[in-house]
C-alpha cells in the first residue's frame, strides 16, 4: 500500500501539512480548522497502525533524505519509536478534541492550532529519528514550536514563564549539540542500534565517552525536567491547560525521556554504560529528582503547580528503569513512558476542566468539587490512584516492574525509592480525593464559567479526560493482552538484551 | 552563443542609464532589468552546474590585456544568491520608497547590482578593485539616501574607510604585479611563490578587503551605517555588500595565495572572527533599536565566517571541500536571512513610525506575516534547524572536534546562545494582549502607514529559502563546488 | 634603474604618509586630501613598475591601472565632498 520508505515521512507529514494550512486560516473558520486538526490526526494514526504492523514483521521500514555529504535525515522504525509515536498520535487526537473546547472563547486559535500541529511534527519527527542528527534536529524544532504556545495568552506572566522555558529549554539544546557533535567526530555517524554501537571505542575513549554521555543527558534532561534542569516546568504552567496537557503527557517531557532511552539503549547499550559507571550515575541522579519532585509537589496549593512537580518526579521513573540493569527494569521503564503519559494527561485535563468550569485553580478550593462535577473527578481518581500505583489502574504495573528489576540488579536503595516516592504520592494526592469526595462544597463556585446542564461541563472538555481515564484502566487491567503497552515494552526489552 | 556572463553586468548598467535618464519610469526600468538581471544570472548557475566553469572575454581580448569574467561552483552559487536577494529587494522598494526618493534610489541601485555581479565575476585583481569602488561609491550614496543628518554621517565615514580598504588593496594588487607581471587569478595563482613579496601583496590586499568585510575589529563603521540607511538598503549592504568583500578574501585565499598561508593566518583570522561572534553578539543583544540589532548580528554572522578559515588551514583536500560546502552553506543562508530581517524591519518601521525594540509589540503583532518571516529568519541566524546555517554549524564543529581544536567549537555554541537571547528578545514581542488593546496602542502614534500584503511577500519568500529550501535542499552545493577545477 | 627605485620608494612613503594623516586627522577634508595622497603613492608605485628599461616601451597595463585608478578616486572624492557639504548644510 504504502511503501516502507515514504511511510515514516508520510507520519509526519500528516501534521506538518494540516498545520500549515491552519495558519493561513482566519479566525473565524473554527470548522475548517477542526475538520483540519482531525483529518491529520485521524490520517496520522492509521498510518501509525500500518507502521505497527510493519515493525512487528520486522520489515525494514525507513525514510532517508541527504542533507550534507555524509548527514542523512533518517526516519525509521523500531519497537521503540513506535511505542512513542502511538502514544503521541493517541493522545494528540484526544488533546485536539480537549483543546478545541478549551479554547472556543480565546483568540489567535489559529496561531495555536498551527504550532500545536507543528509541536507534534516535532514530536513524531524525533520519535521515529533513526540517527542522532534527525533526533537533535526534531528536538530543538520541538523547543521552537512549544514556544508560542507557552507564550500564547500574551499576559506578563506568560510572557516570563515562556522566556525561562526557552531559556532551559535553548540551553540544553546546546549541550545535546554540544555532546552530538563531539561524539558525531568520534564515532561517525550515530545511527541508533539495538544494544549500542560504541562497543569499539570502549577502552580507549573512556574519559570521552564519559563526557558525552553527561553532556546529551544534561541536554536532554532539561525537557525530561531532571533536577536541577527543571526549573522551567512550574513556570510553564501559565500555559492553556490542553499546552500542560501536551507538553506533560506527550511531548516535551517525553521526549526527553525518550532521549534518555536511546542514549542508553541504541547509542551506548547498557552493557557499556553500565562499565562505565554511567548507570550509577543516572539512577542516582533520577533518584534524587523523584524525591525532590514529590517533596515539592506536597507543598503545592495551585493545582498545576502541583501536577507540575509530580511530573518532575514522575518521568524520572522512566529515567530510573533506564538505569537498573536488567530486561525487567527496563520493562518497567519503558512502558512508564506510556502509561505516565495517559495518566498525566488524565490529571491535566481534569485541572483544566476545574479551572473553565468552575474557576477552581487552587486545590484549597477544590471542597466538594466530586459532587458538582463527578465525571471529571472520577477520572481525577484513575489517575491519582495510578500515579501512587494502586492496582488495576496502569501505574501499579510499571511501579512493580521497576521494583521486580530493582530486586533483581540488587539494587535494593531503588527499591526504597520507589516506596518512598509512592508513599508521597499518596500524601499529595489522597488529600486532594478527601476533598473532592468528602468535603462539603463551598457556597458558590470561584467563578462558574460553564453553568451545571445535562452534563457537568461541555463535552469537548468531559470525554477526552474519561476515555484517557479508561485507557490507564484497561492498560493496566489488560497488561497481559497481546496489544497492550507493556507486552510491547517486553518486546523491546528482548530485542534490547537480545534474548 | 548567448554570453550570460556579461548580461549579468551590463544589463543594470544599462538600466541604470536609463533610469537616471526617465526619472518617472524608474520603478518600472528598475524592476525589469531586475527581473531580465536575474534570470541572467539563473542561466549562468545553470550552466555551471552542468559545465562546471565558465569564462568570457569580453571583446575578444585574452589575457593579459582583456577583461575577463569567470564562474566556478563557488562564486556561481553566490552570484544565484545575490540576484536572488536583489530581486528580492527590488519587488520591496517597488513598494517601499515614496515618489522623491524613488528617482534616486534605482539608477544607484542598478548600478550597486551591476558591481556586485562584475565583483563575483571578475577574474583578475585589479577588475576586483574596479568593481570593489563601484560597489563601495553606490552604496554610500545609497546608504545617504534619506538625506538625514545621522545617516549622511555614518555613511561618509563608511565611504571614508571603504576608499582607506580599496587603497590598501591596490597597492597590493601594484606590489603582485611587480613580482608577477599579471592580474589574472588563475596566472598569477600559477606564478606565485612564497617570499616578502607574496606576503607583502598578500597582508595589503587581504587587510584592505577585511576592513571591507567587516572583521572585528575593523566592523566599526558597520552598525551605523546599516542602521541608518532606508531597509532595503540596508538589507543589500548586509546581506550582500559584506558578503562580497568576505567572498573576495576567501577566493585569494584558497586560490591567489594558498601556497603562502598556512595555520598562522588562519588562526588570526579565527581569532578575530571570534572575537566578532562574542561583540557583535552582545552589542546586538543590548541594542534599543531594531535595525542596530540587525547590523550588529551581521558582524557576529562575518565572524561566524571566518571562523571556518583556521580549519580550512589545517585541514586535508577532501575535509576542505567538506568545510567549503558548508562555509558557502552559511554564507548563502545568511544571505537569505538578513535580507528578510532588514525587509521585515522596514514594514515593521513605517507601521510603528520608529524602530524601537521594546514598544514594536503593538506593530509586530499587527503583521503575522511580517512576525513570522522575522521569526524564520531568527532561526536562521541563531542556527537552529532546520534552516541551513544549522547544517553548516553541525559540519563546523564537527570537523573542530575532529581535528582536535575544539575551542572553535566553544565559540561557536557560545554565540548560539548570545544570538538566541537577541532574536528571542526581539520575538517575544509577538506575543501579546488580544487584538483590539493593539489597536489604540498603534493608532497614537506619528507617521504610521498601512502595510499592503504584497510587500511582505519578499521578506517571507527570502526567510523561507534561508530555512526550508537551504536547510533541507542544500545537498547539490557541494556537487557544485567539486565540479570545478581546484 | 634609480629612477624606478625612487619613484617605487616615494610612493611607498606617500602612501604610508596618506595612512598616517587618514587615522590621526579629524576634519573630512584632511582626510579626504589624505586618502588621495595615498592614491598618489600607488599610482607612483606603478609607474615604477611600469618600467621596463631605456630600450623598450613602458609597460601599457600599470598606466591603464592609474588612469583607472585616477578616475576612481576622483568620483569617489566628488561623493565624499557632496556628502560632506550635506553634512555641513544640516548643521547650519
Amino acid at each position: 500500500m504504502i511503501p516502507d520508505n515514504i511511510l515514516p515521512a508520510a507520519i509526519v507529514l500528516s501534521s506538518l501539512i494540516p498545520g500549515l494550512f491552519i495558519f493561513l486560516l482566519d479566525e473565524e473558520r473554527h470548522v475548517l480548522r477542526t475538520v483540519l486538526n482531525m483529518a491529520g490526526a485521524l490520517g496520522k494514526l492509521v498510518l501509525v497502525g500500518l507502521l505497527i504492523q510493519g515493525v512487528y514483521e520486522e520489515r525494514l521500514i525507513e525514510s532517508r533524505w541527504t542533507l550534507a555529504p555524509g548527514l542523512d535525515l533518517v526516519l525509521s522504525a523500531d519497537a521503540l519509536s513506535v511505542l512513542f509515536v502511538t502514544l503521541s498520535t493517541v493522545l494528540w487526537l484526544v488533546t485536539t478534541v480537549y483543546a478545541v473546547g478549551y479554547l472556543e472563547h480565546s483568540s489567535h486559535r489559529s496561531r495555536f492550532f498551527g504550532f500545536f500541529s507543528l509541536c507534534v511534527t516535532a514530536t513524531v519527527g524525533l520519535a521515529l529519528a533513526g540517527n542522532l542528527l534527525t533526533f537533535v534536529i526534531f528536538y530543538e524544532a520541538l523547543t521552537l514550536s512549544t514556544y508560542p504556545l507557552v507564550a500564547h495568552r500574551g499576559t506578563p506572566d506568560s510572557a516570563q514563564g515562556a522566556r525561562v522555558y526557552l531559556a532551559y529549554t535553548l540551553g540544553g539544546g546546546v549541550l545535546l549539540l554540544t555532546g552530538a557533535v563531539w561524539l558525531r567526530s568520534l564515532a561517525g555517524p550515530v545511527i541508533f542500534t539495538q544494544g549500542g554501537m560504541l562497543s569499539d571505542l570502549a577502552g580507549v575513549y573512556d574519559g570521552q565517552l564519559i563526557a558525552i554521555f553527561f553532556l546529551l543527558v544534561g541536554g536532554l534532561g532539561v525537557k525530561a525536567a531532571l533536577v536541577p534542569l527543571h526549573g522551567w516546568l512550574p513556570q510553564a504552567m501559565v500555559a492553556p491547560a490542553p499546552v500542560s496537557a501536551l507538553l506533560h503527557a506527550v511531548a516535551v517531557v517525553k521526549a526527553g525521556a525518550f532521549g534518555i532511552i536511546r542514549v542508553v539503549y541504541d547509542i551506548y547499550g547498557v552493557v557499556l554504560a553500565e562499565s562505565l559507571g554511567l548507570l550509577s550515575v543516572l539512577a542516582t541522579m533520577a533518584s534524587i529528582t523523584i524525591i525532590y519532585g514529590s517533596l515539592r509537589a506536597l507543598s503545592q496549593d495551585g493545582l498545576k503547580k502541583r501536577l507540575a512537580y509530580s511530573t518532575v518526579s514522575q518521568v524520572s521513573y522512566i529515567a530510573l528503569g533506564a538505569s537498573v540493569f536488567g530486561p525487567i527494569a527496563t520493562i518497567g521503564g519503558v512502558v512508564h513512558l506510556v502509561h505516565q503519559g495517559v495518566m498525566k494527561i488524565t490529571l491535566f485535563f481534569c485541572a483544566g476542566n476545574y479551572a473553565e468550569t468552575l474557576g477552581v485553580h487552587r486545590v484549597s478550593e477544590m471542597n466538594g468539587v466530586g459532587r458538582r462535577m463527578p465525571w471529571t473527578t472520577l477520572a481525577f481518581t484513575v489517575g491519582a490512584l495510578g500515579m501512587i500505583g494502586v492496582p488495576p489502574v496502569a501505574g501499579f504495573v510499571s511501579k512493580w516492574y521497576l521494583g521486580l528489576g530493582a530486586a533483581e540488579a540488587g539494587s535494593d536503595w531503588v527499591l526504597l525509592i520507589l516506596v518512598a516516592s509512592s508513599l508521597l504520592n499518596a500524601a499529595y494526592f489522597f488529600p486532594i480525593l478527601f476533598r473532592a469526595w468528602l468535603a462539603d462544597p463551598p457556597a458558590s463556585w470561584p467563578e462558574e464559567h460553564i453553568a451545571a446542564r445535562r452534563l457537568e461541563t461541555t463535552g469537548a472538555l468531559l470525554w477526552p479526560p474519561v476515555v484517557t481515564a479508561l485507557l490507564a484502566l484497561v492498560a493496566g487491567l489488560f497488561a497481559a493482552a497481546p496489544v497492550s503497552p507493556l507486552e510491547w515494552a517486553e518486546l523491546i526489552a528482548r530485542r534490547e538484551y537480545g534474548l | 552563443m548567448i554570453d550570460w556572463l556579461a548580461l549579468t553586468v551590463a544589463l543594470p548598467l544599462l538600466g541604470s542609464v536609463l533610469a537616471a535618464a526617465i526619472p518617472a519610469r524608474s520603478p518600472g526600468i528598475g524592476m525589469a532589468t531586475g527581473l531580465l538581471t536575474t534570470t541572467a544570472a539563473l542561466s549562468v548557475g545553470v550552466l555551471i552546474a552542468h559545465a562546471g566553469e565558465l569564462r568570457s572575454d569580453l571583446g575578444g581580448w585574452g589575457v593579459p590585456l582583456g577583461i575577463a569574467l569567470q564562474a566556478d561552483g563557488l562564486s556561481g552559487a553566490l552570484l544565484v544568491m545575490a540576484n536572488l536577494v536583489a530581486l528580492g529587494i527590488s519587488a520591496y522598494a517597488l513598494g517601499y520608497f515614496a515618489s522623491g526618493l524613488r528617482r534616486h534610489f534605482w539608477p544607484l541601485w542598478l548600478l550597486l547590482w551591476s558591481a556586485l555581479n562584475a565583483l563575483f565575476l571578475a577574474a583578475d585583481v585589479f577588475n576586483i578593485y574596479v568593481t570593489l569602488e563601484l560597489l563601495g561609491i553606490a552604496a554610500a550614496a545609497l546608504g545617504a539616501l534619506t538625506g538625514g543628518q545621522a545617516a549622511i554621517a555614518a555613511n561618509l565615514r563608511y565611504l571614508l574607510v571603504g576608499l582607506l580598504g580599496s587603497m590598501t588593496y591596490l597597492l597590493g594588487v601594484a606590489i603582485l604585479y611587480t613580482g608577477l607581471g599579471t592580474l589574472d587569478l588563475r596566472l598569477a595563482a600559477e606564478s606565485l611563490t612564497p617570499g616578502p613579496l607574496a606576503w607583502t601583496a598578500g597582508a595589503l590586499m587581504l587587510g584592505g578587503l577585511l576592513l571591507k568585510a567587516a572583521l572585528f575589529p575593523l566592523h566599526f563603521w558597520l552598525p551605523p551605517a546599516h542602521a541608518q540607511a532606508p531597509a532595503p538598503v540596508s538589507a543589500a549592504l548586509s546581506a550582500l555588500v559584506v558578503k562580497a568583500a568576505f567572498y573576495l578574501v576567501l577566493r585569494l585565499w584558497i586560490d591567489l595565495f594558498a601556497s603562502v598561508v598556512g595555520p598562522g593566518p588562519g588562526i588570526l583570522l579565527g581569532a578575530l572572527g571570534a572575537g566578532g561572534v562574542i561583540w557583535g553578539s552582545w552589542r546586538a543583544f543590548r541594542s534599543e533599536r531594531l535595525k542596530l540589532l540587525a547590523a550588529y548580528s551581521t558582524v557576529a554572522q562575518v565572524g561566524y565566517l571566518f571562523l571556518f578559515f583556521p580549519l580550512l588551514a589545517a585541514a586535508a583536500l577532501p575535509k576542505q571541500q567538506e568545510l567549503l560546502g558548508a562555509l558557502l552553506l552559511l554564507a548563502l543562508t545568511h544571505g537569505f536571512a538578513k535580507a528578510g530581517l532588514f525587509l521585515s524591519a522596514g514594514l515593521l518601521q513605517k507601521h510603528a513610525g520608529h524602530d524601537r525594540i521594546a514598544e514594536l509589540g503593538p506593530a509586530i503583532r499587527s503583521l503575522p506575516a511580517v512576525a513570522f518571516a522575522m521569526g524564520l529568519a531568527g532561526v536562521a541566524l541563531v542556527g537552529l534547524p532546520p534552516s541551513g546555517a544549522f547544517i553548516a554549524k553541525w559540519i563546523l564543529l564537527t570537523e573542530s572536534f575532529a581535528m582536535d581544536r575544539w575551542w572553535w567549537a566553544l565559540v561557536v555554541l557560545v554565540g548560539t546562545l548570545m544570538a538566541s537571547a537577541y532574536v528571542f528578545r526581539l520575538l517575544a514581542n509577538a506575543f501579546g494582549p488580544a487584538a483590539h488593546q493593539d489597536a489604540v496602542e498603534l493608532g497614537g502614534d506619528v507617521q504610521t502607514e498601512k502595510i499592503g500584503r504584497m510587500i511582505q511577500a519578499p521578506a517571507l519568500l527570502m526567510a523561507l529559502v534561508a530555512v526550508v529550501l537551504l536547510g533541507l535542499g542544500a545537498e547539490p552545493l557541494w556537487g557544485l563546488l567539486g565540479s570545478s577545477s581546484p | 634603474m634609480a629612477t624606478q627605485l625612487l619613484f617605487g620608494l616615494v610612493g611607498i612613503i606617500l602612501f604610508l604618509l596618506g595612512v598616517w594623516s587618514f587615522l590621526a586627522h579629524r576634519p573630512l577634508l584632511r582626510k579626504l586630501i589624505a586618502l588621495n595622497v595615498m592614491g598618489a603613492g600607488v599610482f607612483h608605485v606603478l609607474v615604477a613598475v611600469a618600467y621596463r628599461g631605456l630600450e623598450k616601451t613602458p609597460d601599457p597595463i600599470p598606466h591603464a591601472l592609474v588612469l583607472t585608478g585616477i578616475v576612481v578616486a576622483v568620483s569617489a572624492t566628488a561623493l565624499a565632498l557632496t556628502l560632506g557639504q550635506r553634512l555641513e548644510h544640516e548643521d547650519d
